[in-house]
């Protein structure tokens, strides 16, 4: 019973922690002077209060499930891709590109096609630290973020010259943007809202994403390799391969996410100079996303979801009650830290659990419930 | 010899201390189930059981690292409390743990010193540290240089040093927690003087092995748990091995492995002065030429850290050759990669199996497949088989005989039996021509030990090539049919079985030519 409990407790954890952020943010609420009670409410109703809202919240949620559903192949391969939001940039880019170019094709076939060039885009983008480190030994952690900076500064030369919007290029005031694409190549709507086709393709992906990392060999061989790259490169895999693939594929979600941002979204690119300006931080906040559903890319679902009704609801609570917006990115952190540290937390109640119990362990008893519930994935 | 109330160290003895009803209970398991122990001054006192026995428990309580649910602790006949190592440190009570638990960059003195407060304030008082050491290393006859460093010295002298560290703090009662696993022969033979002179001068030892031999030779009275309970406590001299293996385990136990008729056949494994690194990037190997044939089990006897896990490493295809040749059945596979050894049929049971033999995050099944997992029937054009894999799973499960909840439970949740049964069960499956056993039954109860030699035992009637890599030489005489001793990357020599003893490959394992 205790560790029914206890399971259902670690089930909870990443709610609990949530809950928490709020609590914390509520207090800050109050030393602004504003009420949470109505803060929050007009949080909830931001999000969920309307049909237009709870799309507007799925709009968002889309582009992090996609870097979640690469987050969870990457770390799941013990590969920290820090870099989603330059891979973004350049996903959305070459998208934006093929778009462009190739006017005369079919809208449909044009689709295809730049989604085709965001995944690629982005492949190459988490390819290049993949490598680096598979091969050089080079830290992921350092090199994807640093390849967010020189993803940046390629879209504002691109959006200021090459790629600029041929009637901007005539004006005086040069505003960085691409030229608008065509409607027909524009994801389809799914409902007379924002809401758009990327939505239902993040969301098969989620399940295409399961299917890879659990039911075939190139999945079994990333964890593998995850998990303990001694134990794999005995068993013969190449080991520098697969971490690489991880970080490749993991690029190529966020490039996707970033395609489907112009093609679902904007319709072009316009630089505001930040990387941010363009992913609305969906880099970072799909490893948040893919952390609160627990590396498992069905869970990722819901939890993108919370975190696009918390981006939208923010929003509107800071137009109901006219906070500074920079509490909203506090609280964003606020829930951000709780829940990575819950997770950290969790983990080490599990080992705790775990090693007295296998310090306890009797040859021919069975193994406590508690631990095979933990096995149970 | 007075009878004074005083160790030589000073402090004063422990004429008793007693467990009563004892309890401990986890979560769905009763590690201590009323169990009562006790000890007395000038004796030795064995406890022995298998992994999972609860003698671990018992020891942690008495050493004050967890608190019973029921019973009590009587010291000299008083009722103790004992909440913390400190707690049992102040009543004399000290533990030398299986793992040292020195700072290798440090001195012995500072060792010692580590954690007590200077004599001197904030200023070291190392000086006299290590004056009292000497004082110590004299009265018990360890010797022992407190100004050494602790990485320059072998195992042995570590564990005296840990000893000194025990007594220093004023140990009257010393817990020593399978002391021998780690010891060449003669370095048992050493740390067994020292512990009688201990007792001579009224300490009261625990020694906790599964080496029943060790126990037989050192114990005065013997005390053997299993499933958490007191199975019961003899004085040595009314046992006998076989007794004491059959209490442990529950039923009878064969002690020596039936080893059957093999026929030799031809070299299927042949090493031509091998040369090889190690981690350090000093000469692992220097020159090891061996060859297993066909039917026999070729031991490899040697003190740890002398170039077993290069050997092995270096046969695999992990670590790389710098000169000489491997061939597998006439073939070459000096440095090919670890996969096309793998194809060339030879399996390898590794000496850390949970760092470089399993996945412990992945589930038995998917454990089961590793070295196979790309091919049919487990998986098929990229996609795994699940079916196949489950069914391969479960037949192997039962087949060697893994006890396991179910074939998706992780791996790291099984017993390190278990999880060894599960490592045979994937090599031994394949139908290897040659197998490389890395010290297999390490750290495994007298059951798994002895399922996993008459595996290999099987191994070698059907004509397989197996090289058994083992710190414990009692297994190496039990099951080679010829022993190379390896010293220093270098083989000494190999002794047919006729003609080894103990004592003969100990002088060889220390590097000394007998005659």
């Amino acid at each position: 019973m205790r560790t029914r409990m206890s399971a259902l407790f670690d089930a909870l954890l990443p709610v609990i922690a949530t809950l928490a952020a709020l609590a914390v943010g509520a207090v800050m609420l109050l030393i602004l002077g504003v009420s949470p009670v109505t803060a929050y409410a007009a949080l909830f109703d931001g999000a969920f209060g309307s049909f237009n809202a709870f799309a507007e919240t799925l709009v968002k949620a889309t582009p992090l499930l996609l870097v979640a559903l690469g987050i969870c192949i990457s770390f799941r391969g013990d590969v920290i891709n820090i870099g989603g939001e330059g891979q973004m940039i350049v996903g959305a880019l070459l998208a934006t590109w093929v778009g462009l170019t190739f006017t005369e094709v079919p809208g449909w076939l044009i689709v295809v096609f730049a989604m085709l060039a965001g995944f690629l885009g982005g492949a190459v983008w988490g390819g290049i630290p993949g490598l680096l480190k598979a091969y050089f030994n080079v830290n992921e952690i350092l090199s994807t973020v640093m390849m967010n900076a020189i993803a940046v500064q390629l879209m504002n030369f691109l959006l200021r010259g090459p790629m600029i919007d041929p009637s901007q290029a005539q004006l005086a005031s040069k505003i960085p943007q691409t030229a608008r694409l065509l409607d027909e190549f524009h994801l389809a709507r799914l409902a007379p809202t924002r809401l758009h086709a990327g939505a239902l393709i993040a969301v098969g992906l989620a399940f295409v994403v399961y299917i890879l990392l659990w039911r075939t060999t190139l999945g079994y061989r990333i964890r593998a390799v995850g998990q303990n790259p001694h134990a794999s490169r005995y068993a013969g895999i190449k080991t520098a391969r697969y971490m690489a693939l991880a970080l490749i594929l993991s690029g190529a979600f966020a490039g996707l996410a970033g395609a489907v941002q112009v093609y679902g979204v904007n319709y072009r690119m316009i630089t505001d100079g930040s990387a941010s300006g363009f992913t609305g931080a969906a880099g970072f906040n799909g490893i948040v996303a893919a952390l609160f559903g627990q590396l498992h890319p069905i869970l990722s679902i819901p939890a993108s979801i919370l975190f696009g009704a918390l981006l939208v609801g923010a929003n509107s609570m800071q137009r109901a009650i006219q906070i500074p917006s920079a509490l909203i990115t506090a609280l964003n952190g606020l829930v951000v830290v709780f829940v990575v540290s819950s997770e950290i937390w969790r983990r080490r109640r599990q080992r705790r659990r775990l090693a007295v119990a296998k310090e306890e362990e009797t040859p021919g008893r069975p193994t406590p419930p508690e631990v095979q519930k933990e096995a149970a994935r | 010899m007075t009878e004074s109330n005083l160790l030589p160290s000073g402090k004063a003895r422990i004429d008793s201390l007693e467990m009563r009803g004892i309890t401990k209970r986890f979560p769905g398991v009763l590690a201590n189930d009323h169990v009562d122990f006790d000890v007395k001054s000038g004796e030795v006192h064995a406890l022995l059981g298998e992994n999972g026995a609860g003698k671990s428990t018992l020891m942690k309580i008495l050493y004050g690292l967890y608190h019973p649910d029921e019973g009590q602790i009587l010291l000299n006949g008083k009722p103790v409390s004992i909440s913390s190592p400190n707690d049992s440190i102040n009543l004399g009570i000290g533990m030398i743990h299986q793992h040292f638990m020195l700072v290798p960059t440090l001195t012995v003195a500072e060792n010692v010193a580590l954690g007590l407060p200077s004599s001197r304030g904030a200023l070291t008082d190392l000086d006299r540290v290590s004056k009292r050491i000497l004082e110590l290393a004299k009265i018990y006859g360890l010797k022992i240089d407190p100004a050494a460093y602790v990485w320059q010295l072998s195992v042995g002298q570590q564990q005296r040093v840990e000893i000194i560290k025990a007594l220093y703090r004023g140990a009257a009662l010393l817990i020593l927690d399978e002391p021998t696993a780690v010891l060449t022969p003669q370095e048992v033979d050493e740390l067994f003087i020292i512990m009688r002179q201990m007792t001579r001068d009224g300490h009261g030892l625990i020694f906790i092995s599964h080496k029943l031999h060790e126990v037989v030779e050192i114990s005065a009275r013997i005390t053997v748990l299993r499933d958490g309970r007191k199975i019961g406590t003899r004085p040595t001299s009314e046992t006998t091995k076989q007794d004491l293996a059959n209490w442990m385990v529950g039923r009878e136990v064969g002690f020596a492995p039936e080893r059957g008729h093999s026929d030799l056949g031809a070299a299927r494994l042949q090493l031509d002065g091998i040369h090889c690194k190690n981690d350090r990037g000093a000469q692992g190997l220097r020159g090891v030429s061996l060859e297993v044939r066909s039917g026999e089990i070729l031991g490899i006897a040697g003190v740890s850290g002398n170039g077993q896990r290069e050997l092995a490493e270096s046969i695999t295809g992990l670590r790389k050759i710098t000169s000489g040749r491997v061939r597998l059945e006439g073939q070459e596979i000096t440095n090919v990669t670890p996969g096309e050894i793998t194809e060339r049929m030879m399996s390898y049971i590794p000496e850390e199996r949970m760092k470089d033999g399993m996945i412990k995050e992945f589930t038995v099944a998917e454990n089961l497949i590793l070295r196979e997992h790309h091919k049919s029937p487990f998986s098929r054009n990229g996609f795994l088989n699940l079916r196949g894999i489950a069914s391969h799973s479960d037949r192997l499960i039962q087949e060697f005989r893994v006890k396991t909840p179910s074939r998706e439970t992780l791996v790291k949740n099984l017993s390190g039996g278990n999880i060894q049964k599960v490592a045979l069960a994937r090599e031994l499956s394949r139908k290897p021509r040659v197998i490389i056993a890395a010290q297999p039954t390490r750290g495994l109860d007298i059951g798994a030990t002895e399922y996993v030699r008459e595996q290999l035992l099987a191994e070698r009637r059907k004509g397989t090539a197996v090289m058994l890599i083992s710190e414990d030489l009692d297994e190496i005489l039990a099951l080679s049919d010829r022993i190379a001793v390896i010293y220093e990357g270098q083989v000494m020599d190999i002794v047919p079985r006729e003609t080894a003893t103990p004592q003969k490959l100990g002088l060889l394992m220390a590097g000394v030519h007998p005659e």
